[in-house]
């Protein structure tokens, strides 16, 4: 059998390994050698060899064989086996083990042991790995730990008696007594225990939550005599006493005054203490004042102490520290709804915080300057929130945008307003919307009649610039062949005309049917364009019926379907009258402007955008109406 | 509470790994690699918050090491980091000027640190002094029994 290496020795071995498989050779070797020393009697080489395991362990390699051994150590009367024995327990064992059952015995016997540290050997690991069978098994003796032992002990009993009660319950009844009285003590580490037992005890029994209440004056107490006290070199972190402390203190005072009057006000004077005195120009100081505003907020505080709060996180808005910066903006999301107003004070801070450089920050100041859109703010921040998409990351563009369509949803303060909000994040962001804008900017172009020349206008020249971005192209298409007629008049009111002939607005259309950027749908709203424009020009009426024509034996079946559909009621058309064509059963009625003939294109490309998407729409039901009446008239 | 504390270097390589919570070996593997790669992929000035599943995730590098730990969502993300520099702290006044093998070639150690400032998630003591001495008097305690003993001493702790 080879001769073991020391720790130290292995673990310089295997790191000069060249490559993975020489890694695992010597791992191998080395496990094989582990193996057969632990089947071997005790020859004092125990405690290294588990170390060496768990080392290996550590690299990613199968340990379970030293399961067992961990078990054997703990038992083992020496210290230092002992604590690579608990170790290992609380590396390789979990409660779900059977093995970790078989060292309850041993952790209840070190318990008591005369030694402190090998109590807190036994302490650490079942405050790690104790299962509700050993936490029921052990709780008295933990019980008694808390009352009677010095302040090294304490400390951890009460962290042990913490992760009882997470695991069983209604173990709190039984460590409530001896939580109360630790509230007496000096020792910060055993206050420190006390008062993160005394929180868990209250967070899940509403009677012993209740009864804690009486504790507010000596937890005020407590804590005024941290803020207030000079420097303790022993506790002092940037010029706070104790900020771990102070900070459960003030966990455990909010989950005591929330909902209750008599316990908030009791910490009101304090709360505004802490609030003012406490320096934020280090972390230390920041995590106090963070933890006393969430404070603030989740209790009955007084209005002029909640609005010192809000003050505290504007003031952290402008902090230097990125990490300030992003845990104000999580609260104030939070206290968005409860307290508008006081947020909306710090409204430009946080649209500066649009151009922060961090994506988290970034991603929380859309969200908060989202929830503070208003109909009294909207002009000036939606320009902020355009500016921001043109250059915000592309995993926010797409939420981006669906916030700055619900916002100028509910508060755009005139029509047109609205349109150009929508075609301006068109042209920028048109890829990242979602599939309802174009149907949703459909319909808010039909309601806004006043402003269809204008509408139109802008469509076009969009189109004539860039026609990538689908969304735009298709509302477009569609506007052009609604409105073309506007277009071509050559005269419009909100802004300057173009002058166009038919044939630049066939060439366009056309274009858009040809190109290879656009999808089979955008061909389908191009060519159903087309196809309105029939009625609405005069002198190119044969271009657009071999435009259709070509289209009637396209690969795309959808595109042929219309062509050859389209074709038929051009060559219907000629012969019908307008009594014939008059269609009256609809739920919205014929839009301003609509022929009959065109109604029922529209119809059909709605019926075909309805069950492309595969949800039943309007388009389906206006479809039972028209399509069938369509067809009738085809065959007359 | 705090669920896990990892450290790893900048390759990705595993220095420590403190569970808080039972978790299958398998999933433990699977959370290692999630935090590698989501805390080494971030950008250098990005701030030290992260969200993951239902924990906040609070990383900080320190020379050639992150520290990434795992927290309920009620937790304080700035005290974490406060934690997080306490135990750098106590690290390196144990070892005197603490580097990244310090904790290589004697990570059991580092664990022994660990086990005496945080206990079932939780801080356990807030005083620097009394966490060195403890770990002093710890160490002290495994010397003296070593020097009783009839070991070996090529074979023994260091």
């Amino acid at each position: 059998m080879s001769p073991s290496v020391r720790l130290q020795e292995m673990i310089r071995v295997i790191r000069g390994a060249r490559t993975q498989g020489e890694e695992r050779g010597v791992i191998q070797r080395e496990c094989a050698a582990i193996r057969a020393q632990f089947r071997q009697a005790d020859n004092g080489t125990r405690s290294h060899n588990l170390a060496k395991l768990l080392y290996v362990h550590m690299l990613g390699y199968p340990a379970h064989f030293g399961q067992m051994e961990c078990v054997r150590l703990i038992a083992s009367p020496r210290y230092n086996e002992k604590r690579v024995g608990y170790l290992g327990a609380m590396m390789l064992l979990d409660e779900k083990q059977d093995a970790s059952l078989l060292i309850t015995n041993s952790i209840k016997n070190d318990l008591s042991h005369s030694s402190q540290y090998v109590q807190s050997l036994a302490l650490c690991t079942l405050a790690c790995m104790g299962s509700a069978e050993m936490c029921r098994d052990l709780a008295p003796e933990i019980d008694r730990l808390l009352r009677a032992s010095n302040s090294y002990i304490k400390k951890k009993a009460a962290l042990c008696a913490v992760h009882m009660v997470r695991k069983v319950p209604e173990l709190g009844e039984l460590f409530t007594p001896a939580a109360r009285s630790l509230l007496s003590e000096k020792n910060h580490g055993v206050l420190h225990g006390a008062v993160v037992l005394i929180t868990e005890l209250c967070e899940r029994n509403p009677d012993t939550l209740e009864q804690f209440r009486k504790a507010v004056p000596e937890l005020v107490l407590m804590m005024k005599g941290l803020v207030m006290s000079g420097y303790s070199p022993e506790h002092n972190v940037a010029g706070i006493s104790d900020p771990f402390l102070q900070v459960r203190i003030l966990r455990l005072l909010r989950i005591l005054g929330r909902n209750n009057d008599t316990a908030s006000d009791a910490m009101n004077d304090l709360l505004a203490q802490v609030a003012t005195n406490t320096d934020s120009s280090k972390t230390a100081g920041s995590a106090v004042l963070y933890e006393t505003v969430l404070t603030v907020m989740d209790i009955k505080s007084e209005s002029g102490l909640r609005v010192l709060a809000v003050n505290i996180l504007g003031r952290f808005l402008l902090n230097n520290d990125r990490n300030i910066r992003y845990i104000s903006m999580t609260s104030l999301q939070k206290i968005v709804q409860t307290d508008h107003n006081a947020v909306q004070r710090h409204r430009g801070t946080i649209v500066d915080c649009l151009k922060d450089q961090d994506a988290s920050v970034k991603r929380r100041a859309l969200e908060l300057s989202l929830a503070l859109v208003s109909a009294v703010n909207i002009r000036s921040l939606m320009k902020e929130l355009l500016l921001f998409l043109s250059s915000c990351p592309p995993e926010l563009r797409a939420h981006t945008t669906s916030g700055i369509f619900n916002a100028a949803e509910r508060y755009a303060p005139s029509q047109r307003w609205h349109i150009d909000t929508i075609l301006h994040v068109l042209t920028t962001a048109g890829g990242d919307v979602r599939d309802e804008t174009v149907p949703n900017l459909i319909q808010l172009i039909t309601t806004a009649t006043e402003l269809h020349c204008y509408t139109v206008h802008k469509l076009y020249r969009a189109l004539i610039t860039d026609i990538s971005v689908q969304s735009l192209v298709q509302v477009a298409c569609w506007c052009i062949g609604e409105y073309g007629d506007l277009l071509l008049r050559g005269e419009c009111e909100e802004t300057e005309p173009v002058q166009v002939t038919e044939d630049d607005v066939l060439d366009a259309l056309e274009t858009v049917l040809q190109s290879h950027m656009s999808s089979p749908a955008t061909r389908g709203f191009a060519l159903t364009a087309t196809m309105k424009l029939s009625t609405r020009i005069t002198h190119n009426v044969d271009r657009i019926r071999s435009i259709v024509s070509i289209y009637g034996s396209c690969i795309d079946v959808e595109l042929q379907q219309r062509a050859v559909e389209y074709n038929a009621l051009f060559k219907k058309y000629d012969h019908m009258s307008q009594s014939y064509m008059h269609i009256v059963v609809s739920e919205e009625g014929p839009k301003n402007g609509q022929t009959p003939a065109t109604l029922v294109m529209d119809c059909s490309l709605c019926y075909r955008t309805s069950s492309g998407t595969g949800a039943p729409s309007l388009g389906t039901r206006l479809l039972n109406s028209f399509y069938s009446q369509a067809i009738r008239l085809l065959n007359t | 509470m705090m669920h896990f504390l990892l450290l790893f270097s900048r390759q990705g390589k595993l220095r420590l790994q403190k569970w808080f919570t039972p978790v299958p070996e398998r999933e433990k593997k699977k959370i290692v690699r999630d935090m590698t790669t989501m805390v080494l992929g971030r950008k250098p000035r990005s701030c030290n918050f992260l969200h993951w599943k239902d924990l906040k995730i609070v990383y900080k590098k320190y020379a050639s090491l992150y520290f990434c730990c795992g927290l309920d969502a009620e937790e304080n993300e700035l005290l974490a980091l406060e934690v997080l520099h306490r135990y750098v702290e106590l690290l390196d006044k144990y070892f005197g000027n603490v580097c990244e093998l310090d904790i290589i070639f004697n990570f059991e150690k580092a664990y022994f640190i660990l086990d005496e400032f945080l206990l079932g998630g939780e801080v356990q003591e807030t005083s620097k002094q009394v966490l060195s001495r403890s770990i002093e008097a710890s160490d002290m305690l495994q010397e003296a029994e070593i020097d009783n003993s009839d070991y070996d001493l090529e074979l023994g702790w260091p």
